[in-house]
């Protein structure tokens, strides 16, 4: 399928005048949503999903809980307006079920599971606008709303879509390059440099895709970057509203200290 | 019921064994059990067993009416039953997560890779075309079921031919297999699906994972994580899925795919000779092209 549209034009720009390796517009709202433990609202472009997180709790049902460990629920949740073509999806939708079960494999090793036995974690991703990277979109919010709920992970997870015009590898793309060129998505976490997740589901040379896989964790770098600074200003926000500014100003230097690690 | 988690000594002899790189089966890590191919009397009837893991693929055919959408297009549907027959693992009604990602990798693979040529299943543009239906049974599952449904179906594919029809003016003929040879699939590239089994190292021991291709049941049950890669002899990769399980370092997941890239090269030949000893078995019957 031949498109019209210029994925990459002789200039060096995109069809929505970025460079081959520029991320889009990326903000984070880690504010408070409903009675939700911990809550994020991510945008990456015109992508936007919100999560929240619900937690550790006692399970609802009795037989899905664990013996020596939490047990994580995910659900997702597309919402029918957030496609440009309005599209109800039924909850047994075979593509929403993959996208939970994704969200769920990912985190179950990084999240400190153990410390929690016999108890739940609810997780609920509510996609509210889709434009490429869904899957980056999710997961990097569901780690935003984790660390935002106060549960213990042992990193970061960042995740980004790379795609491959031709020869020329591009990253964070919409859905119009999603829709015609082969991409990858990685997630990695920053401080191991380790994936956790690759998935590509188009034909891709196997030269070019190592390429774009160690193009797309050099970028998982990036957003982590952007992620740490959203969670430390939040925080931050939080101690100086409980009224103990100062004192963190005191120790803020120590603080920095020991961030720098993470 | 779920069937009870392998037990702790069974677990316990496995990873001791393969720190020592030996398996259960006396397989190296990285070899996978040999296929083996049995076909049907009819075309496109393929039985895949790996090992004792078997998947039954059946591919038929029909001329139904094109949607306005796609008026140049045939389309192709992929059927698969994974019934508590294969494994006790499996329970009628809703599937498990499990299920449903063997169901959309078949999808991926068999499909969405654009393995068999779409146009060339039109008859009459927008008035008639070919409906494939790819139904596949899962048999037994002792291990690494995706990868045998692969390939029973990429085979089934491969195997099927489809009756020759003549189009004049507006009227379409379809002639029988015994007045006209009937015409195989056009495919464009046959992909094949390699599963690899990860098992965190111990602390105390090596940092690196312990990769294993082809895991048996056993094995996949106890493993920190699999990969499943579907590529094609012409070393492009059509499928690649790692979905969490224990984190790796780029060089191991470009390793594995290097690893892929040779195996599916001996897979396309296996394949391949398998369904020339086919067709050398059926000359004495109907013709085939």
């Amino acid at each position: 399928m031949a498109s019209r549209i210029e994925i990459l034009n002789d200039g060096g720009f995109r069809s929505d005048g970025r460079r081959q390796y520029e991320l889009r517009d990326i903000t984070i709202d880690l504010s408070q949503q409903g009675h939700a433990d911990g809550s994020a609202i991510i945008t990456h472009g015109l992508t936007q999903v919100l999560v929240s997180v619900f937690g550790p709790r006692e399970a609802k049902q009795r037989r899905e809980t664990i013996h020596d460990r939490a047990n994580i629920n995910v659900e997702v949740n597309i919402a029918a307006f957030s496609t440009g073509e309005r599209r109800k999806r039924s909850r047994g939708d075979k593509r929403i079920s993959e996208l939970a079960s994704t969200i769920k494999s990912t985190f179950e090793p990084v999240i400190l599971t153990s410390i929690y036995p016999r108890s739940q974690i609810d997780i609920f991703v509510q996609v509210l606008q889709q434009d490429g990277g869904l899957l980056q979109a999710c997961i990097n919010c569901t780690t935003l709303a984790l660390a935002n709920a106060g549960i213990p992970l042992l990193d970061f997870v960042c995740a980004i879509t790379g795609g491959v015009h031709s020869t020329s590898p591009v990253l964070d793309l919409t859905t119009l390059e999603e829709n015609d060129i082969p991409h990858v998505t990685v997630a990695m976490m920053p401080r191991t440099g380790k994936v956790t997740l690759v998935t590509m589901e188009t034909r891709l040379h196997a030269d070019r895709f190592e390429e774009i896989f160690r193009l797309a964790i050099d970028a998982g770098k990036v957003i982590h970057k952007e992620m740490k600074s959203a969670v430390r200003h939040r925080t931050d926000a939080l101690v100086t509203a409980m009224g103990s500014g100062s004192r963190f100003a005191v120790s803020g230097e120590m603080a920095e200290e020991q961030m720098k690690d993470y | 019921m779920r069937p009870p988690s392998p037990s702790i000594p069974e677990r316990e002899f496995l990873l001791k064994a393969l720190e020592q790189s030996l398996r259960l089966d006396g397989r190296a890590p990285l070899q996978s059990r040999t296929p083996t191919l049995t076909f049907g009397p009819e075309l496109g009837w393929v039985e895949c067993a790996l090992g004792k893991t078997r998947v039954l693929a059946y591919v038929s055919a029909k001329i139904v009416k094109p949607t306005p959408e796609r008026p140049f297009e045939g389309t192709i549907t992929i059927h698969s039953e994974i019934s508590p027959m294969a494994s006790r693992e499996y329970e009628v009604g809703r599937p498990s997560d499990e299920e449903v990602t063997i169901t959309r990798m078949l999808d991926k693979v068999l499909r969405r890779s654009d393995a068999v040529d779409k146009e060339s299943l039109c008859i009459l543009a927008g008035e008639r075309v070919w409906a494939l239906r790819l139904t596949i049974h899962c048999l037994a599952d002792a291990g690494n079921m995706l990868d045998c449904a692969c390939l029973a179906g990429v085979v089934a594919l491969k195997h099927f031919r489809r009756p020759e029809v003549e189009v004049i003016g507006d009227e379409v003929i379809v002639h029988a297999p015994t007045e006209r040879a009937p015409v195989p699939l056009s495919i464009h590239h046959s992909p094949f699906c390699f599963t690899f089994a990860f098992f965190a190292p111990s602390p105390s021991s090596q940092s690196v994972p312990i990769t294993i291709l082809d895991p048996v049941h056993l094995e996949q049950r106890l493993s920190n994580g699999s990969i499943s890669i579907a590529l094609n002899a012409q070393r492009e990769i059509c499928v690649l899925q790692k979905l969490g399980g224990v984190p790796l370092g780029a060089e191991e997941v470009v390793g594995v795919v290097q690893v892929a890239v040779g195996k599916a090269k001996e897979m396309e030949r296996l394949v391949e000779s398998a369904l020339k000893e086919d067709w050398e078995g059926r000359k004495g019957g109907v013709e085939v092209r």
